[in-house]
């Protein structure tokens, strides 16, 4: 059905970026401008540009989430099978057979992520103004956010690829805006651009790949490439081609192997920026178009199983990293990509639906945990080791709580959010009829891990003998109202998040699966094996003891006071030297690609083929003008009667031509 | 009765002759003289082919042709003065300012 509503999602943001934008931009006018003609002082300016600045952007996207909440509940007043608002805003690419507008579409799965991303982006902007309290750029990094969420929905609305691919570049861009957000730290400005630039080799995959689902179909409509794929009776090696190409795309954009390395460095930007970007929304957008082409990966058996793959591998991979990190934003995100993993690894096992509902919960819990982090940053005056923290559970109480339920969560106890989703995707890597015992094996491996290196972070960050400065700790305060009631929302959504989708296996008592029904019209997950199907309490059981041990061993670990931890990582010497130094990852793409790329750049690309074939040839055509000018120069003589001549020849010719037309 | 051809030779002559003044000429007087000689080849043409074709419209050009012809002369007799008293000279030759 048409409407106009979309573009208000979409136009609020956008309208908060541009007014926070001019704001930021004419910051000293203003400030000159206020000074002479109010009176304002220097510092009476910045508070009130930053209120200013705080209220434009919270209510922006306030108001988004409201124009979301509308378009939700049209959604529900709809019938079943038509749950579908479209508007077309123009006509963009119209050439020959080939029809693309700009055209934004808000179905069930839209719906979905609309009101995730401004749901939590509200909440997030609103602790950002706490957060954020002070700073220099303050006005800045308010448009900036404003423009993420704006390129976000584009993401989220978009009808046909390209127009998603616009939001997946404009999200990418206020990434690397963001990551960056302090450049005067030469690291950070670093961070940003190792982010854009991994996100670019994953770009190249993506557009290469809707190209070719283009040649293939003759369309970039999301949902005619996935009816078309779903008739398809193509060889399926183009399909499965096409498919790997979107999975590189959403390898870079939700980090996962061998395009994660950024989103760790990715926490150079202020907290709330990792809370939103790289953590709850962004990162996720590889996810949701995986889960938006269901259909084409369900037609490309090769490529799903690749994603379930590499998602289980990544989900093993990150968590072993994030149990030795000692950065508690590291820690973070090394959990946020082993949980992208769980995420891949659902869409690849042909559970797309748990894939978003685990993407949700995620959002939640994951975007607490940061928030929490970045309080306790905050409290400790810019501190982020964990090794000099401890304690603060009697300074902040409120972070402390909100942030030991949202690992409780993540951890996967029950009845908590994070169980029910991850559960739900473990039983599926066994189950499924795309899945193994292999893939559950490592899904659980890192369930274990993740519970583990959870509760250290909690034991070591808020539990023991404080560990800091005994200057630092006397100065460790809570944070203010702002960032405190946005972390007991979140707290409470990640306690309750795991109710829009409880499977019926679960619960002895009868309780809708809502989240099922509700995208049952565009998506399904796969069937279960027989043998899988009567399984499911034992892997409810083996979950829960999976979390437990995790507790335990990190209780025995870091709960009382022992060198267990120390004189483990002594014995293991090698291994954990690898991990600590995250596999050298790092250090082999400096190696094996960075570095020839370089030197093939520096030499052959530059010295070659720049300064020779296009400067030559630059400047070759140059000097041929000249030589070509120094002969006509000569019939410039400054000579009134020359020119009479050249005009009475021409004359003649242009007259004995119209002639001979004439005649002939 | 003067045959038409005699008169568009004629014509035709006091054409050419002026083209070539204008072209040749150093002197800028001449060259004003060979313009003005182009202008009467032309008025003699129409002259010609109104009482041929018993059309006045060529008249009435030739009219037009006076006035332009009387305008362009005094607007052109200024700008010589102005050169000659610029320059103290007649010759085109003198006024090649604009040589690279």
């Amino acid at each position: 059905m048409e409407t106009t509503l979309l573009c208000y999602i979409l136009f609020f943001p956008l309208l908060g970026f541009f007014i926070n934008g001019l704001v930021a931009f004419f910051r000293h006018d203003l400030e000159t401008a206020c000074q002479r003609y109010l009176g304002w002082s220097e510092e009476h300016f910045f508070h009130r540009s930053a209120l200013f600045s705080a209220c434009i952007g919270v209510g922006v996207i306030v108001l988004s989430f409201l124009a979301g909440i509308c378009g939700f509940v049209r959604l529900i007043g709809m019938a079943e099978g038509g749950r579908v608002l479209t508007q077309t805003l123009f006509p963009w690419i119209h050439s020959g057979s080939v029809r693309l507008d700009f055209a934004l579409q808000f179905d069930a799965l839209s719906a979905i992520m609309v009101l995730v991303v401004t749901g939590v982006g509200s909440l997030i902007h609103i602790y950002s103004v706490g957060y954020m309290h002070g700073d220099k750029g303050f006005c800045r990094y308010f448009a900036y956010l404003n423009l993420f969420i704006f390129a976000m929905l584009t993401l989220v609305l978009g009808k046909n690829l390209l127009v998603l691919f616009i939001g997946w570049e404009g999200v990418g861009l206020a990434s690397y805006l963001l990551i960056g957000f302090w450049f005067t730290d030469a690291e950070k400005a670093r961070a940003g651009k190792k982010a854009f630039i991994t996100n670019r080799v994953g770009d190249f995959g993506f557009i290469l790949g809707a190209l070719l689902l283009f040649a293939l179909f003759g369309t970039l409509d999301c949902y005619g490439i996935n009816q078309a794929a779903h008739a398809a009776k193509l060889p399926s090696l183009y399909l499965n081609l096409a498919a790997l190409l979107l999975f590189v795309g959403a390898c870079g954009k939700s980090a996962q192997i061998p395009l994660y390395v950024w989103l760790p460095d990715a926490m150079a930007g202020p907290t709330p920026v990792s809370a939103l970007i790289h953590a709850a929304t962004m990162v996720t957008a590889g996810v949701y178009m995986v889960a938006r082409m269901s259909a084409l990966y369900f037609a490309a058996p090769i490529a799903m199983s690749v994603v379930a793959i590499i998602g289980a591998a990544t989900a093993i991979f990150a968590a072993t990293i994030g149990l030795v990190q000692t950065d508690i934003k590291k820690v973070l995100a090394y959990s946020t990509v082993s949980q992208l993993g769980y995420m891949f690894l659902a869409c690849g096992v042909g559970a797309p639906i748990l894939a978003i509902f685990h993407l949700v919960t995620h959002a939640f819990f994951k975007a607490c945990l940061f928030l929490g982090a970045g309080s306790v940053i905050h409290g400790m005056g810019g501190e982020q080791d964990i090794t000099k923290m401890g304690g603060l559970k009697h300074k902040m109480p409120v972070t402390c709580w909100t942030f030991f339920i949202a690992t409780l969560a993540i951890a996967g106890f029950p009845p908590l959010s994070g169980f029910v989703s991850k559960d739900e995707i473990l039983f599926y890597a066994f189950a499924s009829k795309h899945g193994s015992v292999a893939l559950w094996g490592v899904a659980a491996l890192a369930a274990l891990c993740t519970s583990f290196y959870m509760f250290r972070l909690f034991y070591l960050t808020f539990l023991g003998e404080n560990r800091s400065d005994h200057h630092v700790y006397e100065h460790v305060h809570e944070s203010p109202a702002t960032m405190k009631w946005v972390l007991v929302a979140l707290a409470f959504l990640s306690v309750v998040g795991g109710i829009i989708a409880v499977p019926h296996t679960m619960v002895p008592f009868h309780m809708p699966n809502y989240l099922e029904h509700w995208l049952g019209t565009l998506m399904h997950n796969a069937e279960l094996t027989e043998a899988g199907e009567h399984l499911s309490s034992i892997f409810i059981a083996i979950s829960v003891i999976v979390a437990f041990l995790g507790l335990g061993i990190a209780h025995a670990m870091y709960g009382r006071k022992s060198d267990l931890a120390a004189k483990m990582a002594a014995k293991a010497g090698c291994i954990y030297r690898l991990v600590l130094n995250k596999y050298w990852i790092d250090e082999l793409y400096t190696k094996y690609i960075y570095t020839p790329i370089y030197k093939l750049s520096e030499t052959i690309l530059f010295q070659v083929f720049d300064k020779k074939c296009i400067d030559g040839s630059v400047n070759g055509s140059g000097k041929v003008c000249q030589k070509i000018s120094r002969i006509a120069l000569k019939m410039q003589q400054g000579d009134m009667q020359f020119y009479l001549l050249y005009m009475v020849v021409g004359l003649l010719v242009l007259s004995a031509v119209i002639f001979f037309n004439v005649v002939k | 009765m003067i045959p038409l051809n005699f008169l568009l030779i004629v014509s035709l002559i006091l054409f050419m002759v002026g083209t070539l003044t204008v072209l040749i000429r150093r002197n800028i007087l001449m060259i004003l003289m060979g313009l003005e000689l182009m202008l009467n080849a032309a008025s003699l043409l129409f002259i010609t082919y109104a009482r041929v074709l018993g059309n006045l419209m060529g008249q009435f050009f030739t009219l037009f042709i006076f006035v332009v012809a009387a305008v362009e002369v005094g607007l052109i007799i200024a700008i010589v003065l102005n050169i000659f008293g610029l320059k103290k000279s007649l010759l085109t030759s003198n006024f090649s300012l604009m040589r690279r």
